[in-house]
């Protein structure tokens, strides 16, 4: 057999290695994180707040970070929607496709995407400072917000940056205004709007980095935006750093909700891509 | 509208003067030049060396690379030369789940199977002593986390190449991997390297996962099997208590400061290309 058969055959076996290896890292670390967290899981440890003498192993639970998690993620979600909608419009709709602001505006973004949450919280930290606040429910809202800005406005601007603008020019045809017309490019990228939401909100809750520095962390339920307030992630990682085997399996009880959360938002995601990519023109 | 999307622009402006400003008190007493190569670190009598940190992130990043990028680079290959449809369909939602797990998620992975692995099995044959918290393990860690990042990026690299060339090639008798080697993979050179520096970037960043397995010491790595203590860790690991001496918030600034400037240029040069090669 001529040596370029066999080094084909080679590669081959070694290109399946590696889909197997990446494949396996996947299913391991699922596995990993539910077999562990499965045995050390109680109804109690998701329905109740810290007790006293919680961290070195008395009763309780992370139902604090749990709520906390999901108000900075819904709050920080929201806000985000809010600011990149409108962005997204101005770069699709308002600009021409070959303006310069809309490539630097889009360099930009990547490159916020790029910016490891640490550095934000580091600068959000030392801003807050600055103002005289304290770690808050609201310091982490904020910096999330942040953090998810430019993942929002580049998911949704991939999918409106196929928009035909055909149909844009058709709309204005008919007599309708700019403002009007967004209302057809809004039928047309709400998938887009979907997927890019989920994709934020997966990041969002699994970030620590950030909220490390600004919502700090709390046993209680925060009732308003200036208390701190306690998140899944940086729960785990502070049980996960006690010597206490109790602490530790709570550790993994928390680490085992975050991934059930986090898979079924992107297997959302994969769905609705694959669901309503269908009605596009 | 305007507005909010120049002041988003602004964010990347006010970010790097803030933390300059942040940490600027730090430069009166030290040099630049000092701060980077020195391997002391001893904030209580004002001494500030970043050099061990520094090489920690070398350290991890590159050992993350090492791994990931052969892994990436097959995987690519196989998706967008080899594989037919229904494998596609199957694989993606694996790398989907990559890419969506936290990284305090990779933390627990690591410290679970990875630190105890390197410890009880790997070090051994090397080594007399190793707690598992190591380079190493930092190292594997990351790699995981960027392989999705790297995966995709090669993959939609990969299809920007006319199919035309490939059916040259193989009209001349070259088999599928020559043509990958010498067509698919040579045209795609810039696209390679650029989004080996956007992974780079990304694994630069990276702070709970590392903070969890790396050990945490601020030393020279001398050795794989050796802990270290990578630039974001050691802002994390510091927060709570830099507010009690002077110098030491600004000394943690400039340690976020050197993670945004060369996190910032290594995107900026890599979206650059990548934008180039989707034009074209």
């Amino acid at each position: 057999m001529k040596s370029k058969y066999i080094e084909e055959i080679i590669v081959k076996i070694l290109m399946a290695l590696s889909l197997l290896a990446v494949v396996g890292f996947a299913a391991g670390i699922v596995y990993t994180v539910f077999h562990r967290g499965w045995s050390c899981i109680t109804w109690e440890m998701v329905s109740s707040l810290p007790g006293g003498g919680f961290y070195i192993g008395k009763e309780g639970g992370f139902l604090n970070a749990i709520v906390g998690s999901v108000y900075i993620v819904a709050a920080s979600t929201f806000l985000g929607l809010l600011v990149s909608i409108p962005v997204v419009f101005y770069l699709n709709v308002f600009l021409k496709s070959d303006s310069k602001f809309a490539y630097v505006a889009r360099l930009a973004y990547d490159v916020l995407f790029g910016i490891p949450s640490i550095v934000y919280g580091a600068f959000a930290f030392s801003l807050m400072i600055w103002l005289g606040l304290r770690t808050s429910l609201l310091g982490g809202i904020l910096v999330t917000t942040l953090l998810i800005i430019p993942i929002l406005i580049r998911s949704m601007d991939e999918v409106a940056k196929t928009f035909p603008r055909d149909l844009l020019d058709a709309s204005y045809s008919l007599g309708a205004t700019r403002l009007e017309t967004m209302g057809v490019v809004l039928r047309q990228i709400m998938p887009g709007i979907a997927t890019a939401t989920l994709l934020s909100v997966g990041r969002a809750i699994g970030d620590a980095a950030g909220v490390m520095f600004t919502a700090g962390f709390s046993d209680s339920i925060p009732t308003s935006f200036s208390q701190p307030a306690a998140t899944l992630p940086l729960s785990i990682f502070f049980q996960l750093s006690a010597p206490q085997a109790e602490v530790q399996n709570r550790a993994y009880a928390a680490a085992l909700v975050l991934t059930a959360i986090v898979l079924v938002i992107s297997l959302a995601g994969r769905f609705i891509m694959h669901r309503f990519s269908k009605n596009k023109i | 509208m305007f507005l909010l999307t120049g002041a988003s622009l602004l964010l990347v402006l006010i970010m790097g003067i803030g933390l300059y400003m942040k940490s600027a008190p730090i430069f009166e007493d030290h040099s630049l030049w000092d701060l980077l190569s020195a391997s002391e670190w001893k904030p209580f009598k004002n001494r500030f060396g970043f050099f061990p940190f520094i090489m920690g992130t070398v350290w991890v990043t590159g050992i993350a690379l090492a791994l990931a990028l052969p892994l990436s680079l097959l995987t690519a290959v196989f998706l967008t030369e080899y594989s037919r449809a229904w494998v596609k369909r199957w694989f993606y939602p694996a790398l989907d789940i990559l890419a969506a797990l936290p990284s305090v998620i990779y933390g627990v992975w690591g410290s679970l199977l990875i630190v105890p692995w390197i410890s009880e099995r790997m070090a051994p044959h090397f080594v007399e002593f190793s707690s598992g918290y190591t380079v190493l393990a930092g190292g594997i860690v990351l790699s995981v986390m960027i392989l999705p990042l790297l995966v995709s990026l090669f993959v939609e690299i990969f299809s920007t190449v006319p199919q035309e060339l490939r059916d040259a090639s193989q009209a001349l008798g070259a088999t599928r991997w020559q043509t990958t080697k010498k067509v698919v993979i040579r045209r795609s050179l810039p696209g390679i390297f650029a989004a080996v520096v956007l992974a780079v970037s990304r694994a630069l960043g990276e702070t709970i996962a590392v903070l969890m397995v790396c050990g945490n010491l601020s030393q020279i790595p001398h050795s794989v099997f050796d802990a270290c203590y990578p630039i974001p860790a050691l802002i994390a690991n510091n927060y709570g208590e830099m507010l009690s001496l002077p110098l030491y918030e600004a000394a943690l600034m400039f340690a976020a400061m050197i993670l945004f400037v060369v996190v910032l240029l290594f995107n900026l040069l890599s979206r650059v290309i990548l934008y180039r090669l989707k034009k074209s």
